[in-house]
């Protein structure tokens, strides 16, 4: 059985003129790192909020750790850790009275949980008596992160936990993320980041309240099916322009310092073809060489084309 | 248990952190009562009156000796004609007249009946009615002092005595006022602000998904706010017992017990309006419009109820405040007893009750 089961759920809002979340449908193994990933706006939050019991789904049913979102909600409560995508700490509050209080709320205390913390409180002990809202950005999602887990909970959900966060602390909290896994605590997590999606052990990508598709991020990635090239040259929005006009191009997207391009026929002779065209175009310092798909890629693949 | 006291510990830390909020909570108590108490006092002293004497008797020397003795009253003996007075009231420069006719003594001993023109510049009404509240005092007085001495015949004087406040201290009527407003604003506005603080941080949402009662939340919300209550009440009422003079005249166990029922009332006013906002800014506002205007305008405190028209009284009885004003002018002025206030004491019990119940039916355990 599932630690994490949802059939069919559908949430709107505004006497359903806003359909937040479209029939979704999916499963979470116990001891899994199951990512939502979707940029803003696609429904994240409202399924983790139905999942905490803090929304009611307009239609379908879920259970996490077996109990019914609806019926069983107070058994959720106690189980369940869950940081929501703001800050929700008292900032006024020092760091160590923030967590001596949800460890109180949630009927125990830090000492009785200190191994599964701390690994990521130590990080933070040193500041224990500054206040929660003078803390950095990455500090306080160790926090909120241990605050959440101070009463070992069986299935932990994290709404969009490294969301503005330096690169270094979001690389550590997924370090510690890894670590929880192996404690066998589940965890649900959410990020618009698609470099992070790797890190889960099964992902699901989401838009507009739809799955576009679920499963490990490498089972994702061979199912893009083309082979992607990059291209580079001085002047990157020329290139982009030109490569769009093509007749040799299926799509074009900007990644980073790349283009990522796919071809309609990949053979020797449209890369020739093409390259050639792009030379005539006069480009300079134009380089093109294969590379792999990315979660984003597969994204914007899905975007374009639905399922 | 210790999941509450450590929620009550918190709310504490939230009070104690906030200058501003302490500031608030502690300093406006002891600021009302010394600005109501001291400045903005409706007694009037040193007015600037003219007496007329046209009589020049022994009555009427007698009846301006005792005018010319009390403090209100600045006088200045000058024989004005009617228009001259009119043109004195025009510039302002007095407040009122008092006109003897000639032959006011005979009158009163052949007669037995004399005539005094008060004239009052009823502009300013509050002045008005002061002064010649005082003016009539004073001649009330001088007529029992005739009647004892002289054994004259019986006649009817009006009595106008007033009650409890003889000298009609203002501290009498603000002193249960502000009490009344500043608990309401207190209670009503912290709470508010406090529970909707959380929904908006959206600690809220951390604290539902947690094995804490909802309504735990709510009841520990309450502790810190009334215990700062108990504590304004103290400090009222020594103020107004060391600088006004204003001890409580009744029983002090009741006097607290009462206040309490209304700091509970309150607190319940104030979690109603927090499950209805969404926003601190609509918390504060909604309260601010729940107490102070209410409590100003329709608990009696600043203008009399019965005066007021009938749809004005009817709403004034929704007013938690009005009936806290009653019942600390019974008990702190007035030393009346639980049989004269239980009426009032059972109103605020019953409002209590039904703000309660409407907010524990309207209260969210989820979010939306």
């Amino acid at each position: 059985m599932g630690a994490v089961r949802l059939n069919h759920i559908t949430k709107t809002y505004n006497n359903k003129s806003v359909v937040a979340v479209d029939d979704v449908s999916f499963e979470v193994q116990p001891g899994e790192l199951f990512g939502l990933i979707g940029p803003d706006g696609a429904g994240k939050t409202s399924i983790f909020r139905m999942l905490t019991t803090l929304l009611l789904p307009d239609t379908g049913e879920a259970t996490v750790d077996g109990y019914d979102i609806v019926k069983d909600y107070k058994m959720i409560r106690s189980r369940v850790g869950y940081m929501p995508g703001k800050f929700s700490l008292y900032q006024d509050l020092t760091v160590e009275e923030n967590l001596r209080f949800f460890a109180t709320v949630f009927d125990t205390t830090i000492e009785a949980n200190y191994e599964l913390i701390k690994d990521i409180y130590i990080q933070i002990e040193p500041f224990k008596e500054r206040r929660a809202g003078k803390l950095s950005g990455g500090m306080k999602q160790k926090l909120a992160l241990s605050c959440a887990l101070i009463h070992k909970p069986t299935v932990l959900f994290l709404d969009e936990p490294t969301t503005g966060v330096d690169a270094v602390s979001r690389k550590e909290f997924w370090d510690m993320l890894k670590r929880l896994k192996m404690q066998g605590i589940t965890v649900l997590v959410s990020t618009p980041y698609m470099d992070e999606a790797t890190l889960c052990d099964r992902i699901a990508l989401i838009q507009s309240g739809k799955i576009l598709s679920i499963d490990t991020p490498r089972a994702i990635v061979n199912a893009y099916g083309e082979q992607i090239y990059a291209l580079r040259a001085s002047n990157m929005y020329r290139l982009l322009n030109d490569l769009r006009a093509s007749e040799y191009v299926k799509s074009c997207y900007a990644f980073g310092e790349y283009l990522h391009t796919t071809l309609k026929q990949d053979n020797e002779t449209t890369r020739n073809e093409l390259m050639m065209q792009l030379r005539s175009r006069q480009h300079e310092q134009l380089e093109m060489k294969p590379t792999e798909a990315g979660i984003e890629d597969c994204f914007i693949k899905l975007l374009v084309q639905p399922v | 248990m210790k999941q509450f006291f450590t929620f009550v510990r918190k709310e504490f830390y939230h009070v104690f952190r906030d200058r501003k909020t302490l500031l608030l909570l502690f300093g406006l108590p002891i600021t009302q009562i010394i600005l109501f108490g001291f400045a903005l006092t409706n007694e009037i002293k040193n007015a600037k009156i003219v007496v007329a004497d046209y009589a020049k008797d022994v009555a009427s020397q007698q009846i301006i000796n005792k005018i010319e003795a009390s403090k209100y009253f600045d006088i200045d003996r000058s024989l004005m004609s009617h228009e001259q007075l009119e043109a004195a009231f025009r510039e302002g420069k007095i407040k009122m007249a008092v006109v003897f006719p000639e032959n006011f003594n005979e009158d009163l001993v052949h007669l037995n009946k004399a005539q005094i023109q008060v004239i009052a510049d009823a502009a300013d009404i509050n002045t008005a009615t002061t002064l010649t509240g005082y003016v009539t005092n004073i001649i009330n007085d001088y007529q029992t002092q005739m009647k004892n001495s002289q054994a004259m015949p019986m006649r009817i004087v009006p009595e106008v005595r007033m009650y409890y406040n003889p000298q009609l201290r203002g501290e009498h009527t603000f002193i249960p006022g502000m009490m009344a407003m500043i608990m309401m604003l207190v209670c009503v506005m912290m709470t508010a602000i406090s529970i909707v603080r959380e929904k908006e941080l959206g600690t809220m949402e951390v604290l539902l998904v947690s094995p804490f009662k909802p309504f735990m939340v709510i009841l520990s919300k309450f502790v810190p706010y009334l215990i700062i209550s108990m504590v304004n009440i103290t400090s009222i009422l020594l103020l107004s017992w060391f600088f006004l003079d204003l001890p409580v005249k009744g029983n002090i166990l009741l006097f607290y017990l009462e206040s309490l029922l209304f700091i509970i009332t309150s607190l319940s006013l104030g979690l109603l309006i927090s499950i209805k906002s969404e926003s601190q800014q609509t918390a504060m506002f909604v309260s601010l419009m729940a107490t102070m205007l209410p409590t100003m305008l329709l608990s009696g405190f600043m203008f009399p109820i019965e005066n007021m028209p009938i749809p004005l009284q009817v709403i004034s009885n929704a007013v938690p405040s009005k009936w806290f004003y009653v019942i600390v002018r019974s008990v702190m002025i007035k030393g009346a007893g639980f049989s004269a206030i239980w009426k009032e004491t059972l109103i605020l019990f019953g409002m209590t009750v039904f703000l309660l119940v409407v907010s524990l039916r309207n209260f969210k355990i989820r979010l939306a």
